[in-house]
Protein backbone atom coordinates (compact mmCIF):
# COMPACT_ATOMS: atom_id res chain seq x y z
CA UNK A 1 0.00 0.00 0.00
CA UNK A 2 2.62 2.49 1.15
CA UNK A 3 5.13 1.43 -1.48
CA UNK A 4 2.44 1.98 -4.08
CA UNK A 5 1.82 5.47 -2.74
CA UNK A 6 5.55 6.27 -2.87
CA UNK A 7 5.71 5.49 -6.56
CA UNK A 8 3.72 8.57 -7.50
CA UNK A 9 5.95 11.49 -8.41
CA UNK A 10 3.54 14.04 -6.98
CA UNK A 11 3.56 12.11 -3.71
CA UNK A 12 7.36 12.13 -3.55
CA UNK A 13 7.31 15.86 -4.17
CA UNK A 14 4.70 16.35 -1.48
CA UNK A 15 6.71 14.35 1.07
CA UNK A 16 9.83 16.34 0.27
CA UNK A 17 8.00 19.66 0.50
CA UNK A 18 6.51 18.59 3.83
CA UNK A 19 9.97 17.72 5.11
CA UNK A 20 11.45 21.07 4.18
CA UNK A 21 8.55 23.06 5.52
CA UNK A 22 8.25 21.09 8.76
CA UNK A 23 11.84 21.79 9.76
CA UNK A 24 11.41 25.53 9.31
CA UNK A 25 7.87 25.75 10.69
CA UNK A 26 8.78 23.59 13.68
CA UNK A 27 11.69 25.80 14.73
CA UNK A 28 10.14 29.19 13.94
CA UNK A 29 6.83 28.16 15.48
CA UNK A 30 8.59 27.05 18.63
CA UNK A 31 10.28 30.43 19.01
CA UNK A 32 7.03 32.28 18.34
CA UNK A 33 5.26 30.25 21.00
CA UNK A 34 8.10 30.84 23.48
CA UNK A 35 7.79 34.54 23.00
CA UNK A 36 3.94 34.34 23.13
CA UNK A 37 3.83 35.82 19.63
CA UNK A 38 1.87 33.12 17.84
CA UNK A 39 -0.83 35.66 17.05
CA UNK A 40 1.65 37.75 15.08
CA UNK A 41 2.56 34.59 13.18
CA UNK A 42 -1.11 33.99 12.46
CA UNK A 43 -1.43 37.52 11.09
CA UNK A 44 1.58 36.98 8.85
CA UNK A 45 -0.18 34.08 7.17
CA UNK A 46 -3.08 36.33 6.22
CA UNK A 47 -0.62 38.83 4.85
CA UNK A 48 0.79 35.99 2.77
CA UNK A 49 -2.68 35.58 1.33
CA UNK A 50 -2.80 39.23 0.32
CA UNK A 51 0.67 38.93 -1.23
CA UNK A 52 -0.21 35.81 -3.19
CA UNK A 53 -3.47 37.29 -4.44
CA UNK A 54 -1.76 40.47 -5.51
CA UNK A 55 0.82 38.41 -7.40
CA UNK A 56 -1.95 36.50 -9.18
CA UNK A 57 -3.65 39.75 -10.11
CA UNK A 58 -0.39 40.98 -11.59
CA UNK A 59 -0.20 37.80 -13.63
CA UNK A 60 2.72 36.32 -11.70
CA UNK A 61 2.98 32.99 -9.96
CA UNK A 62 1.74 33.44 -6.38
CA UNK A 63 4.91 32.34 -4.57
CA UNK A 64 6.96 35.57 -4.77
CA UNK A 65 4.10 37.63 -3.39
CA UNK A 66 3.32 34.99 -0.84
CA UNK A 67 6.84 35.15 0.54
CA UNK A 68 7.69 38.79 -0.13
CA UNK A 69 4.79 40.53 1.57
CA UNK A 70 4.91 38.67 4.91
CA UNK A 71 8.68 39.20 5.05
CA UNK A 72 8.18 42.94 4.69
CA UNK A 73 5.30 42.87 7.16
CA UNK A 74 7.37 40.80 9.58
CA UNK A 75 10.04 43.48 9.60
CA UNK A 76 7.38 46.11 10.28
CA UNK A 77 5.68 44.14 13.07
CA UNK A 78 9.02 43.36 14.67
CA UNK A 79 10.05 46.98 14.56
CA UNK A 80 6.86 48.42 16.10
CA UNK A 81 6.49 45.81 18.80
CA UNK A 82 7.88 46.87 22.15
CA UNK A 83 10.33 44.61 23.90
CA UNK A 84 8.52 42.22 26.23
CA UNK A 85 7.68 43.34 29.69
CA UNK A 86 6.55 46.84 28.96
CA UNK A 87 3.31 48.46 27.99
CA UNK A 88 1.83 48.35 24.51
CA UNK A 89 0.72 44.68 24.52
CA UNK A 90 -3.04 45.09 24.09
CA UNK A 91 -2.73 47.89 21.54
CA UNK A 92 -0.25 45.79 19.57
CA UNK A 93 -2.72 42.87 19.56
CA UNK A 94 -5.48 45.08 18.18
CA UNK A 95 -3.17 46.54 15.55
CA UNK A 96 -2.07 43.07 14.48
CA UNK A 97 -5.68 41.85 14.40
CA UNK A 98 -6.70 44.74 12.20
CA UNK A 99 -3.75 44.13 9.92
CA UNK A 100 -4.92 40.53 9.62
CA UNK A 101 -8.46 41.53 8.65
CA UNK A 102 -7.24 44.16 6.21
CA UNK A 103 -4.94 41.64 4.54
CA UNK A 104 -7.77 39.18 4.00
CA UNK A 105 -9.86 41.98 2.52
CA UNK A 106 -7.08 43.07 0.17
CA UNK A 107 -6.55 39.47 -0.89
CA UNK A 108 -10.23 39.06 -1.54
CA UNK A 109 -10.30 42.18 -3.67
CA UNK A 110 -7.29 41.10 -5.71
CA UNK A 111 -8.82 37.70 -6.35
CA UNK A 112 -12.09 39.37 -7.30
CA UNK A 113 -10.32 41.09 -10.19
CA UNK A 114 -7.97 38.24 -11.05
CA UNK A 115 -9.17 35.60 -13.50
CA UNK A 116 -9.64 31.94 -12.65
CA UNK A 117 -9.70 32.90 -9.04
CA UNK A 118 -11.97 30.31 -7.43
CA UNK A 119 -9.64 27.31 -7.45
CA UNK A 120 -6.71 29.62 -6.76
CA UNK A 121 -8.49 30.99 -3.71
CA UNK A 122 -9.23 27.54 -2.34
CA UNK A 123 -5.68 26.34 -2.69
CA UNK A 124 -4.30 29.55 -1.17
CA UNK A 125 -6.67 29.35 1.76
CA UNK A 126 -6.60 25.62 2.44
CA UNK A 127 -3.40 24.45 0.80
CA UNK A 128 -2.67 22.20 -2.14
CA UNK A 129 0.35 20.15 -1.24
CA UNK A 130 -0.41 17.49 -3.84
CA UNK A 131 -0.42 20.09 -6.57
CA UNK A 132 3.06 21.49 -5.94
CA UNK A 133 5.02 21.59 -9.18
CA UNK A 134 8.75 20.95 -9.45
CA UNK A 135 9.70 24.59 -9.86
CA UNK A 136 7.76 25.57 -6.76
CA UNK A 137 9.30 22.69 -4.86
CA UNK A 138 12.84 23.82 -5.61
CA UNK A 139 12.09 27.43 -4.80
CA UNK A 140 10.52 26.26 -1.55
CA UNK A 141 13.55 24.16 -0.63
CA UNK A 142 15.96 26.98 -1.44
CA UNK A 143 13.99 29.48 0.61
CA UNK A 144 13.76 27.11 3.55
CA UNK A 145 17.49 26.43 3.51
CA UNK A 146 18.25 30.15 3.37
CA UNK A 147 15.89 30.85 6.28
CA UNK A 148 17.38 28.02 8.32
CA UNK A 149 20.85 29.38 7.69
CA UNK A 150 19.67 32.75 8.97
CA UNK A 151 18.21 31.13 12.08
CA UNK A 152 21.37 29.16 12.73
CA UNK A 153 23.37 32.35 12.46
CA UNK A 154 21.26 34.31 14.95
CA UNK A 155 19.93 31.60 17.25
CA UNK A 156 21.98 32.47 20.32
CA UNK A 157 21.14 36.12 20.29
CA UNK A 158 17.57 35.30 19.43
CA UNK A 159 17.11 32.98 22.40
CA UNK A 160 18.68 35.61 24.64
CA UNK A 161 16.26 38.26 23.38
CA UNK A 162 13.23 35.97 23.62
CA UNK A 163 13.92 34.56 27.06
CA UNK A 164 15.64 37.52 28.73
CA UNK A 165 14.69 40.72 26.92
CA UNK A 166 15.67 42.98 29.83
CA UNK A 167 19.08 41.42 30.18
CA UNK A 168 19.69 41.42 26.47
CA UNK A 169 18.88 45.11 26.33
CA UNK A 170 21.21 45.83 29.24
CA UNK A 171 23.96 43.94 27.44
CA UNK A 172 23.63 46.32 24.53
CA UNK A 173 21.88 43.84 22.21
CA UNK A 174 19.75 45.62 19.61
CA UNK A 175 16.62 43.88 20.79
CA UNK A 176 14.24 45.32 18.22
CA UNK A 177 16.56 44.71 15.32
CA UNK A 178 16.98 41.06 16.31
CA UNK A 179 13.23 40.63 16.73
CA UNK A 180 12.48 42.30 13.40
CA UNK A 181 15.02 40.04 11.71
CA UNK A 182 13.38 37.01 13.25
CA UNK A 183 9.91 38.15 12.23
CA UNK A 184 11.14 38.37 8.63
CA UNK A 185 12.19 34.74 8.88
CA UNK A 186 8.79 34.02 10.42
CA UNK A 187 7.26 35.54 7.28
CA UNK A 188 9.20 33.02 5.19
CA UNK A 189 8.13 30.15 7.45
CA UNK A 190 4.49 31.19 7.25
CA UNK A 191 4.58 31.41 3.46
CA UNK A 192 6.20 27.99 3.27
CA UNK A 193 3.63 26.50 5.65
CA UNK A 194 0.84 28.02 3.62
CA UNK A 195 2.10 26.03 0.64
CA UNK A 196 1.25 22.90 2.58
CA UNK A 197 -1.88 23.64 4.59
CA UNK A 198 -3.02 27.01 3.24
CA UNK A 199 -2.98 30.40 4.92
CA UNK A 200 -6.02 29.75 7.09
CA UNK A 201 -4.54 26.61 8.62
CA UNK A 202 -0.88 27.56 9.15
CA UNK A 203 -1.67 27.88 12.84
CA UNK A 204 -2.08 24.11 13.00
CA UNK A 205 1.37 23.56 11.50
CA UNK A 206 3.25 26.39 13.22
CA UNK A 207 1.64 26.44 16.64
CA UNK A 208 0.25 23.01 17.45
CA UNK A 209 3.60 21.15 17.24
CA UNK A 210 5.60 23.67 19.30
CA UNK A 211 2.83 24.03 21.86
CA UNK A 212 2.81 20.26 22.25
CA UNK A 213 6.62 20.13 22.40
CA UNK A 214 6.54 22.81 25.05
CA UNK A 215 4.64 20.56 27.41
CA UNK A 216 7.08 17.70 26.95
CA UNK A 217 10.48 19.26 27.52
CA UNK A 218 12.17 21.87 29.68
CA UNK A 219 14.99 22.83 27.35
CA UNK A 220 14.60 25.10 24.33
CA UNK A 221 16.86 23.18 21.97
CA UNK A 222 15.19 19.86 22.73
CA UNK A 223 11.85 21.62 22.46
CA UNK A 224 12.63 22.93 18.99
CA UNK A 225 13.73 19.46 17.89
CA UNK A 226 10.58 17.82 19.26
CA UNK A 227 8.53 20.51 17.57
CA UNK A 228 10.15 19.74 14.20
CA UNK A 229 9.61 16.01 14.67
CA UNK A 230 5.95 16.52 15.51
CA UNK A 231 5.38 18.86 12.57
CA UNK A 232 6.97 16.37 10.21
CA UNK A 233 5.04 13.42 11.65
CA UNK A 234 1.84 15.42 11.36
CA UNK A 235 2.45 16.24 7.68
CA UNK A 236 3.58 12.81 6.58
CA UNK A 237 0.85 11.04 8.52
CA UNK A 238 -1.57 13.49 6.97
CA UNK A 239 -0.37 12.59 3.46
CA UNK A 240 -0.74 8.87 4.15
CA UNK A 241 -4.16 9.27 5.73
CA UNK A 242 -5.31 11.39 2.84
CA UNK A 243 -4.05 8.79 0.37
CA UNK A 244 -6.02 6.11 2.18
CA UNK A 245 -9.23 8.08 2.69
CA UNK A 246 -9.16 10.53 -0.21
CA UNK A 247 -10.01 13.36 2.19
CA UNK A 248 -8.15 16.66 1.73
CA UNK A 249 -4.62 16.47 3.16
CA UNK A 250 -5.01 19.65 5.19
CA UNK A 251 -7.90 18.15 7.12
CA UNK A 252 -5.70 15.31 8.31
CA UNK A 253 -2.72 17.53 9.07
CA UNK A 254 -4.84 19.80 11.22
CA UNK A 255 -6.53 16.83 12.85
CA UNK A 256 -3.22 15.20 13.77
CA UNK A 257 -1.93 18.55 15.03
CA UNK A 258 -4.86 19.00 17.37
CA UNK A 259 -4.59 15.40 18.54
CA UNK A 260 -0.85 15.73 19.25
CA UNK A 261 -1.50 18.91 21.20
CA UNK A 262 -4.21 17.35 23.37
CA UNK A 263 -2.10 14.27 23.95
CA UNK A 264 0.94 16.33 24.92
CA UNK A 265 -1.11 18.25 27.45
CA UNK A 266 -2.29 15.05 29.04
CA UNK A 267 1.25 13.67 29.16
CA UNK A 268 2.64 17.00 30.36
CA UNK A 269 0.14 17.10 33.21
CA UNK A 270 1.33 13.67 34.34
CA UNK A 271 4.99 14.76 34.11
CA UNK A 272 4.19 17.77 36.29
CA UNK A 273 2.69 15.58 38.99
CA UNK A 274 5.85 13.52 39.34
CA UNK B 1 30.67 32.09 55.77
CA UNK B 2 32.71 34.91 54.39
CA UNK B 3 36.43 35.33 54.11
CA UNK B 4 36.31 38.89 52.85
CA UNK B 5 38.68 41.20 54.72
CA UNK B 6 37.35 41.77 58.21
CA UNK B 7 33.82 41.86 59.48
CA UNK B 8 33.51 45.63 59.59
CA UNK B 9 30.63 47.21 57.70
CA UNK B 10 31.14 48.31 54.16
CA UNK B 11 32.13 51.95 53.76
CA UNK B 12 29.32 54.32 54.57
CA UNK B 13 27.85 56.41 51.80
CA UNK B 14 29.70 59.66 51.58
CA UNK B 15 32.93 58.16 52.91
CA UNK B 16 36.16 58.71 51.04
CA UNK B 17 36.07 55.38 49.15
CA UNK B 18 35.68 55.83 45.38
CA UNK B 19 32.07 55.62 44.22
CA UNK B 20 30.73 52.66 42.29
CA UNK B 21 27.97 54.80 40.82
CA UNK B 22 28.06 58.57 40.59
CA UNK B 23 25.22 60.88 39.58
CA UNK B 24 26.10 64.51 38.88
CA UNK B 25 23.19 66.88 38.31
CA UNK B 26 21.11 64.20 36.62
CA UNK B 27 17.62 64.81 35.26
CA UNK B 28 15.60 61.84 34.07
CA UNK B 29 12.38 62.11 32.09
CA UNK B 30 9.99 60.11 29.96
CA UNK B 31 8.69 62.35 27.20
CA UNK B 32 7.66 65.56 28.88
CA UNK B 33 7.36 63.97 32.29
CA UNK B 34 10.30 64.65 34.53
CA UNK B 35 10.83 61.94 37.10
CA UNK B 36 14.04 63.07 38.72
CA UNK B 37 15.59 66.52 38.73
CA UNK B 38 19.17 67.51 39.39
CA UNK B 39 20.16 64.38 41.29
CA UNK B 40 23.69 64.21 42.64
CA UNK B 41 24.99 61.39 44.78
CA UNK B 42 27.59 58.65 44.85
CA UNK B 43 27.14 55.03 45.89
CA UNK B 44 30.17 53.84 47.84
CA UNK B 45 31.82 50.65 46.65
CA UNK B 46 30.68 47.64 48.62
CA UNK B 47 27.67 49.43 50.11
CA UNK B 48 24.18 47.97 50.40
CA UNK B 49 21.90 50.80 49.31
CA UNK B 50 18.13 50.64 49.55
CA UNK B 51 16.19 52.51 46.84
CA UNK B 52 12.75 53.75 47.78
CA UNK B 53 9.94 55.72 46.20
CA UNK B 54 6.22 55.46 45.55
CA UNK B 55 4.90 53.60 42.51
CA UNK B 56 5.90 55.53 39.43
CA UNK B 57 8.49 57.63 41.27
CA UNK B 58 11.19 56.42 38.91
CA UNK B 59 13.07 53.63 40.69
CA UNK B 60 13.14 51.37 37.66
CA UNK B 61 13.98 54.31 35.40
CA UNK B 62 16.87 55.25 37.68
CA UNK B 63 18.26 51.71 37.53
CA UNK B 64 17.91 51.67 33.77
CA UNK B 65 19.81 54.93 33.61
CA UNK B 66 22.70 53.31 35.49
CA UNK B 67 22.69 50.67 32.76
CA UNK B 68 22.77 53.38 30.12
CA UNK B 69 19.32 52.41 28.84
CA UNK B 70 17.77 55.76 29.76
CA UNK B 71 19.72 58.83 28.70
CA UNK B 72 19.70 61.63 31.26
CA UNK B 73 18.25 64.92 30.00
CA UNK B 74 20.96 66.67 31.91
CA UNK B 75 23.95 65.72 34.00
CA UNK B 76 26.30 62.77 33.96
CA UNK B 77 26.12 59.21 35.25
CA UNK B 78 29.39 57.45 35.95
CA UNK B 79 29.76 53.75 36.73
CA UNK B 80 33.18 52.65 37.94
CA UNK B 81 34.79 55.81 36.59
CA UNK B 82 33.37 55.45 33.09
CA UNK B 83 30.17 56.89 31.61
CA UNK B 84 27.11 54.63 31.90
CA UNK B 85 26.39 52.75 28.70
CA UNK B 86 24.76 49.44 27.80
CA UNK B 87 26.92 46.34 27.68
CA UNK B 88 29.31 47.20 30.51
CA UNK B 89 30.80 44.15 32.17
CA UNK B 90 30.64 43.63 35.92
CA UNK B 91 27.00 44.61 36.43
CA UNK B 92 24.43 42.03 37.49
CA UNK B 93 20.75 42.87 37.19
CA UNK B 94 17.52 41.46 38.48
CA UNK B 95 14.78 43.16 36.49
CA UNK B 96 11.48 44.03 38.11
CA UNK B 97 9.23 40.99 37.94
CA UNK B 98 7.24 40.87 34.76
CA UNK B 99 4.58 38.55 33.52
CA UNK B 100 6.30 35.50 32.08
CA UNK B 101 4.85 34.15 28.84
CA UNK B 102 3.17 30.84 29.70
CA UNK B 103 5.54 28.92 27.44
CA UNK B 104 8.58 30.22 29.32
CA UNK B 105 7.21 28.76 32.53
CA UNK B 106 7.49 25.30 30.97
CA UNK B 107 11.27 25.68 30.74
CA UNK B 108 13.84 24.86 33.39
CA UNK B 109 15.42 27.92 34.97
CA UNK B 110 18.82 26.72 33.81
CA UNK B 111 17.64 27.27 30.23
CA UNK B 112 17.08 30.95 30.98
CA UNK B 113 20.50 31.26 32.56
CA UNK B 114 22.16 29.57 29.63
CA UNK B 115 20.33 31.80 27.18
CA UNK B 116 21.67 34.87 28.95
CA UNK B 117 25.17 33.51 29.48
CA UNK B 118 25.96 31.16 26.61
CA UNK B 119 29.01 28.99 27.09
CA UNK B 120 29.52 30.02 30.70
CA UNK B 121 28.65 26.74 32.39
CA UNK B 122 31.15 27.03 35.28
CA UNK B 123 30.19 30.63 36.05
CA UNK B 124 26.51 29.63 36.02
CA UNK B 125 27.25 26.75 38.36
CA UNK B 126 29.12 29.06 40.74
CA UNK B 127 26.23 31.53 40.73
CA UNK B 128 23.75 28.75 41.44
CA UNK B 129 25.92 27.60 44.32
CA UNK B 130 25.81 31.10 45.81
CA UNK B 131 22.03 30.88 46.10
CA UNK B 132 21.97 27.14 46.79
CA UNK B 133 19.94 26.68 43.63
CA UNK B 134 21.57 23.77 41.78
CA UNK B 135 18.64 21.41 42.34
CA UNK B 136 15.97 24.04 41.69
CA UNK B 137 17.46 25.09 38.36
CA UNK B 138 16.48 21.87 36.65
CA UNK B 139 12.85 21.96 37.67
CA UNK B 140 10.09 23.51 35.63
CA UNK B 141 10.04 27.27 36.26
CA UNK B 142 6.26 27.28 36.63
CA UNK B 143 6.45 24.65 39.35
CA UNK B 144 8.65 26.78 41.65
CA UNK B 145 7.41 28.95 44.47
CA UNK B 146 7.89 32.71 44.23
CA UNK B 147 10.80 32.60 46.66
CA UNK B 148 12.55 29.80 44.80
CA UNK B 149 12.09 31.58 41.50
CA UNK B 150 13.49 34.78 42.98
CA UNK B 151 16.58 32.92 44.16
CA UNK B 152 17.19 31.64 40.65
CA UNK B 153 16.72 35.09 39.15
CA UNK B 154 19.21 36.32 41.69
CA UNK B 155 21.61 33.60 40.59
CA UNK B 156 21.41 34.87 37.08
CA UNK B 157 22.39 38.35 38.27
CA UNK B 158 25.42 36.78 39.92
CA UNK B 159 26.92 34.99 36.92
CA UNK B 160 30.46 36.24 36.42
CA UNK B 161 30.76 37.64 39.97
CA UNK B 162 29.68 41.23 39.18
CA UNK B 163 30.91 44.21 41.20
CA UNK B 164 27.59 46.04 41.01
CA UNK B 165 24.16 44.48 41.57
CA UNK B 166 21.02 46.31 40.46
CA UNK B 167 18.11 44.50 42.06
CA UNK B 168 14.68 45.87 41.19
CA UNK B 169 12.12 44.86 43.80
CA UNK B 170 13.41 41.39 44.53
CA UNK B 171 10.98 41.12 47.45
CA UNK B 172 7.79 41.67 45.46
CA UNK B 173 5.29 38.91 46.10
CA UNK B 174 7.28 37.14 48.82
CA UNK B 175 6.00 36.25 52.28
CA UNK B 176 7.74 37.94 55.24
CA UNK B 177 9.91 34.93 56.02
CA UNK B 178 11.10 34.63 52.44
CA UNK B 179 11.76 38.39 52.34
CA UNK B 180 14.09 38.18 55.32
CA UNK B 181 15.86 35.18 53.80
CA UNK B 182 16.40 36.87 50.45
CA UNK B 183 17.74 40.02 52.07
CA UNK B 184 20.14 38.00 54.25
CA UNK B 185 21.23 35.99 51.22
CA UNK B 186 21.93 39.11 49.19
CA UNK B 187 23.82 40.68 52.05
CA UNK B 188 25.99 37.59 52.43
CA UNK B 189 26.68 37.39 48.70
CA UNK B 190 27.53 41.08 48.57
CA UNK B 191 30.24 40.56 51.19
CA UNK B 192 31.50 37.46 49.45
CA UNK B 193 31.78 39.23 46.09
CA UNK B 194 32.60 42.63 47.60
CA UNK B 195 29.89 44.04 45.38
CA UNK B 196 27.87 47.21 45.61
CA UNK B 197 24.13 46.57 45.88
CA UNK B 198 21.34 48.88 44.80
CA UNK B 199 18.12 47.28 46.01
CA UNK B 200 14.68 48.79 45.39
CA UNK B 201 11.76 47.99 47.65
CA UNK B 202 8.46 49.35 48.86
CA UNK B 203 8.61 48.04 52.39
CA UNK B 204 11.71 49.31 54.10
CA UNK B 205 11.38 47.12 57.19
CA UNK B 206 13.17 44.05 55.79
CA UNK B 207 16.14 46.26 54.85
CA UNK B 208 16.42 48.30 58.04
CA UNK B 209 19.06 46.19 59.74
CA UNK B 210 21.02 45.51 56.59
CA UNK B 211 21.36 48.55 54.38
CA UNK B 212 24.23 50.99 54.79
CA UNK B 213 22.43 53.85 53.09
CA UNK B 214 19.05 54.76 51.73
CA UNK B 215 18.41 56.44 48.39
CA UNK B 216 14.93 57.78 47.97
CA UNK B 217 12.91 59.60 45.37
CA UNK B 218 10.16 61.93 46.55
CA UNK B 219 8.70 64.83 44.60
CA UNK B 220 11.37 64.42 41.89
CA UNK B 221 14.18 64.92 44.39
CA UNK B 222 16.65 62.16 45.09
CA UNK B 223 18.33 61.96 48.46
CA UNK B 224 21.03 59.66 49.70
CA UNK B 225 21.44 59.44 53.44
CA UNK B 226 21.93 57.11 56.35
CA UNK B 227 18.90 54.86 56.89
CA UNK B 228 18.11 56.69 60.11
CA UNK B 229 17.41 59.87 58.14
CA UNK B 230 14.62 58.05 56.36
CA UNK B 231 12.92 57.20 59.63
CA UNK B 232 11.58 60.67 60.32
CA UNK B 233 7.80 60.93 60.12
CA UNK B 234 7.82 63.84 57.66
CA UNK B 235 10.27 62.10 55.33
CA UNK B 236 8.21 58.92 55.36
CA UNK B 237 4.97 60.82 54.75
CA UNK B 238 6.54 62.41 51.68
CA UNK B 239 7.85 59.07 50.49
CA UNK B 240 4.64 57.12 50.78
CA UNK B 241 2.14 59.94 50.36
CA UNK B 242 0.38 58.75 53.52
CA UNK B 243 0.79 59.25 57.25
CA UNK B 244 3.40 56.87 58.55
CA UNK B 245 4.52 55.96 62.02
CA UNK B 246 7.85 54.71 63.32
CA UNK B 247 7.58 52.22 66.17
CA UNK B 248 10.64 51.14 68.11
CA UNK B 249 11.01 48.54 70.78
CA UNK B 250 12.99 45.43 71.65
CA UNK B 251 15.96 46.95 69.87
CA UNK B 252 14.15 47.15 66.55
CA UNK B 253 12.46 49.80 64.48
CA UNK B 254 9.36 49.21 62.38
CA UNK B 255 7.59 51.54 59.97
CA UNK B 256 3.82 51.18 59.63
CA UNK B 257 0.97 53.29 58.26
CA UNK B 258 -0.55 55.43 60.97
CA UNK B 259 -4.27 54.91 61.18
N1 LIG C 1 9.15 53.56 28.45
C1 LIG C 1 8.40 54.48 29.06
N2 LIG C 1 7.77 55.43 28.35
C2 LIG C 1 7.02 56.37 28.93
N3 LIG C 1 6.82 56.46 30.25
C3 LIG C 1 7.42 55.54 31.03
C4 LIG C 1 8.23 54.50 30.48
N4 LIG C 1 8.69 53.74 31.49
C5 LIG C 1 8.18 54.27 32.62
N5 LIG C 1 7.42 55.35 32.35
C6 LIG C 1 6.74 56.20 33.35
O1 LIG C 1 7.71 56.75 34.19
C7 LIG C 1 7.27 56.73 35.52
C8 LIG C 1 8.28 56.03 36.39
O2 LIG C 1 8.30 54.65 36.05
P1 LIG C 1 9.22 53.64 36.83
O3 LIG C 1 8.92 52.29 36.27
O4 LIG C 1 10.61 54.10 36.81
O5 LIG C 1 8.65 53.76 38.31
P2 LIG C 1 8.96 52.88 39.58
O6 LIG C 1 9.37 53.78 40.67
O7 LIG C 1 9.87 51.78 39.23
O8 LIG C 1 7.51 52.31 39.91
P3 LIG C 1 7.07 50.91 40.55
O9 LIG C 1 7.22 51.04 42.01
O10 LIG C 1 5.64 50.80 40.18
O11 LIG C 1 7.92 49.85 39.94
C9 LIG C 1 5.90 56.09 35.52
O12 LIG C 1 4.94 57.09 35.61
C10 LIG C 1 5.83 55.39 34.23
O13 LIG C 1 4.52 55.39 33.74
MG1 LIG D 1 9.76 49.78 39.14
Amino acid sequence: MLSQMLQFGFMQDALLAALAVSVLAGVVGYLLVLRAASFAGHALSHIAFAGASAALLAGWPPLPGMIGLPVLAGAAIGAIERPAGRRGGAAADVAIGLLLAASLAVGLLCLHFATGSVSAATSLLFGNILGIDRATLWVLCAVVVAALAGLAWMHRTLLFVILQPDLAEAQGVRVRLVWAGFMMLAGVAVAASAQIVGVLLTFALMVAPPAAAQRLTRHPRTGAAVSVALALAQCWAGLVASYLTDWPVSVWIVGFGVAAFVLAWAVGARLDRR
Amino acid sequence: MTDSPGEERAPQAGAAAPAAVEFAGVTLAHGRRRLVEDASFGLAQGAFVGLFGANGAGKTTLMRSVLGLERPRAGRITVFDAPARPGRAGIGILPQQRQWPAATLDLAAIALLEAAHPGQGPAIGAALDLVDGQALARRRLGALSGGERQRLLLAQALVGAPRLLLLDEPLAGLDPGAQVQIVALIDRIRRQLEATVLFSAHDLNPLLGVMDAALWIAARRVRLDAPAALLRADVLDGLYGARMQVISGEGRVVVVPAC
